[in-house]
């Protein structure tokens, strides 16, 4: 329509949400779809039973554990931690007090809130999407707009279905060219977030595009989403083409028939228009990237794992030259230091970030016919049951056990240190995860991000090692 | 939520950029389901040792930043997890406002549902307000929400910015649930409206 300023994706999701504008611009915004979990919820029903309020709409809402429960065999027996067994146990009280659908522990679908809603359908383009949880971003991967909210949010989303929200500043990063062998969209988030650093984001919702993003699978999407918050932003999302709508046909409750017809026709109208002004935008050429690790306790502490440590006294700013310091002892590194000869006691692959089917893939590949290194504990956790069904149907389950790997149940796991799964003091972890804040992983761990491919070869050599050293092998 | 209005206070500072929830509050630490009782695991992993012992080098067990009501850091204030248990925990502590050059945006929104002033200023206001908390008990900073105003130890006011929605609610001790209920109505009739033109996003 001639004469209609051009808009980018944001900018359409966020208009076809507002309820009502305040007079002072904070906009009433209405919430498609809440994801909630064990963690951020039982303070929120609290509230609303407090107040004799009501879920405004339950059938929006859908419940799930997953930060906080045993990813072994004892999780059939119930849940040894007490406090833990109470959080559980009070999200089951609320969602039948309050009639919210709820996916149980030993539900077949029980996984990663973030990895479950893309996968059943119930995360769809267009949607505002909301989780009392910073990984939310993920979501945005199907053109979405979809961010993390506080406790006090989750109650204001269950009690009016919408949130009262300012408008952010659009930011634009754009991928371009093709990836170089051994890469993965977990290292393209990696270099983005040192790019940009971990608060370039801030205020703003990054849409990441260029031919790069539009190769990658939805998983890729997703990765690459996930970490949106890592670099400060509120949202990161990749608009839908017909990578996104294929996934969403082989999902199991995605509209079907003429309603997937009349969403489609919406969803086609939602990437950015030619023009759509961006307040940021910053490019990466894709084939400089190399497979990334991060060294210090913040994601924006990334480099090549062709890389060494960094030597603070070469920092001029005092204050980030501290940090430096503080980071590396925490680590137990020393200036100059290879990356590719730190040792690693433990390596994590799973999370929201990197648990689907095509992450564990990635990690088969390179654990096919090869050990785990003596004195490594190497663990696989996908990302939901369903994800863990397919795996075991292609028998990547089976070439991982015979790696050496632990084969798990799906949950947080080791991402974040609050249930069964910890480092101990010191111990060096290479996870896939999305955080390498100090204790994130149990108090004193140290954590180095990369890709799932890069985590197996790091288990298999038994140190942080190069992906591109390591052939996949034929099956025997 | 009680009202901010003025607070005279014990200001800590905490000389670090990049605080993340995680520092602030571990996630070990996230299972009750209380709003309350999270002060004593703030900043955890830097309060105490790994016997359980206070770690004396840890600025919140020094006296007097025991009684602290007002923290001081550097940018990004509040990083990683949404997890509201960081405001919580920094309440429970006892302190009302944390002053920073630039905080994270969902840890920033908590604080304001939580009666807690997250105040923006450049890193070098910030240096000298960290001078002045290094003074101890005798220099008591005042943080003024009405007049929008910091008031050094001496008497220097610093002004700031604050978004008027939140700082009225701020002011007031208001619930926005029930200012939001206020606008039933348009919610129904946008409810309305989503069914006819988006059938798919009803329950599947």
């Amino acid at each position: 329509m001639s004469g209609q300023t051009p808009k980018t994706l944001f900018d359409k999701i966020w208009d076809a949400h507002v309820v009502e504008t305040l007079p002072d611009g904070t906009a009433l915004l209405y919430i498609d779809l809440h994801l909630t979990h064990e963690v951020t919820t039982p303070q929120a029903f609290e509230g609303l039973r407090q107040a004799g309020r009501r879920v405004r709409r339950p059938d929006l809402t859908l419940a799930v554990v997953d930060h906080n429960i045993a990813t072994d065999e004892s999780r059939r027996t119930g849940i040894e931690d007490p406090e833990s067994r109470l959080q559980v146990e009070t999200l089951e009280r609320n969602v039948r007090e309050f009639g919210v659908p709820y996916i149980p522990l030993l539900d077949a679908r029980q996984g990663i809130v973030h990895v479950i809603g893309p996968e059943l359908g119930r995360s769809l383009p267009g949607m505002t999407i909301v989780c009392g949880d910073s990984h939310t971003s993920t979501h945005g991967a199907l053109g979405a707009l979809a961010f993390g909210i506080g406790t006090s949010e989750v109650e204001h989303v269950l009690a009016t279905q919408t949130l009262l929200q300012k408008p952010a500043r659009n930011m634009r990063v754009l991928v371009e060219g093709n990836l170089a062998f051994g890469c993965s969209a977990k290292d393209i988030v990696l270099a983005i977030i040192g790019r940009i650093g971990t608060a370039g984001g801030t205020g703003h919702v990054i849409e990441y595009a260029g031919d790069a993003i539009r190769a990658l699978d939805m998983a890729g999407r997703m990765t690459v989403c996930n970490m949106s918050i890592e670099a400060g932003a509120r949202a990161g999302m990749v608009a839908p083409d017909e990578t996104t709508y294929d996934y969403i046909r082989r999902t199991p409750y995605g509209p079907k028939g003429e309603a997937f017809e009349q969403a489609l026709r919406w969803w086609r109208t939602l990437p950015s228009d030619p023009g759509a002004r961006f307040d940021t935008e910053v490019r990466l050429a894709a084939h400089e990237i190399a497979p990334q690790v991060t060294w210090g306790t913040s994601p924006e502490t990334v480099l090549p794992i062709t890389g060494a440590v960094p030597d603070p006294e070469a920092e001029p700013n005092e204050a980030r030259r501290a940090q430096m310091r503080r980071m590396i002892e925490y680590m137990g590194l020393t200036p100059g230091q290879r990356l590719q000869d730190l040792k690693v006691d433990v390596v994590f692959i799973g999370s929201c970030t990197n648990s689907r089917i095509e992450d564990i893939r990635a990690a088969a590949a390179i654990a096919r016919g090869r050990r785990v290194a003596e004195g490594v504990r190497a663990m696989v956790v996908p990302g939901s049951g369903l994800v863990k069904k397919q795996a075991e149907e292609e028998g990547l389950d089976r070439i991982l056990k015979e790696a050496g790997f632990e084969w798990r149940e799906p949950g947080c796991s080791m991402c974040l240190g609050m249930n069964p799964d910890k480092l101990t003091p010191g111990q060096r972890c290479a996870s896939t995860s999305n955080r390498n804040f100090e204790g994130r992983q149990g108090p004193g761990g140290r954590t180095h991000l990369l890709s799932p491919a890069m985590a197996a070869a790091a288990a298999i050599a038994g140190r942080l090692a190069d992906v591109r050293d390591f052939q996949p092998k034929e099956a025997a | 939520m009680q009202p901010f209005t003025t607070l005279t206070g014990i200001a800590a500072p905490l000389p670090r950029a990049n605080v993340d929830t995680d520092q602030i509050i571990p996630a070990r630490f996230l299972k009750s389901i209380s709003r309350s009782g999270f002060g004593k695991n703030l900043f955890a992993n830097f309060r105490y040792r790994e016997d359980g012992s206070e770690n004396p080098d840890f600025v919140l067990n020094q006296e007097p930043y025991r009684r602290a009501e007002i923290l001081i850091a550097f940018e990004n204030f509040g990083c990683g997890s949404s997890r509201e248990h960081a405001p919580w925990a920094l309440l429970d502590f006892g302190i009302r406002c944390v002053i920073a050059p630039d905080f994270a945006d969902i840890f920033h929104n908590n604080c304001f549902k939580n009666g807690i002033l997250p105040v923006r200023l450049p890193r070098e206001v910030c240096e000298r307000l960290m001078e002045d908390a290094r003074l101890g008990g005798n220099a008591r900073i005042t943080v003024d929400l009405e007049r929008q105003v910091v008031v050094r130890p001496n008497g220097e006011e610093i002004p700031f910015q604050v978004d008027p929605l939140r700082r009225h609610l701020l002011l007031n001790g208001l619930d926005d649930i029930g200012q939001t209920l206020q606008h039933a109505a348009a919610i129904d009739a946008y409810e309305a409206r989503q069914r006819a033109t988006q059938p798919w996003l009803a329950a599947r």
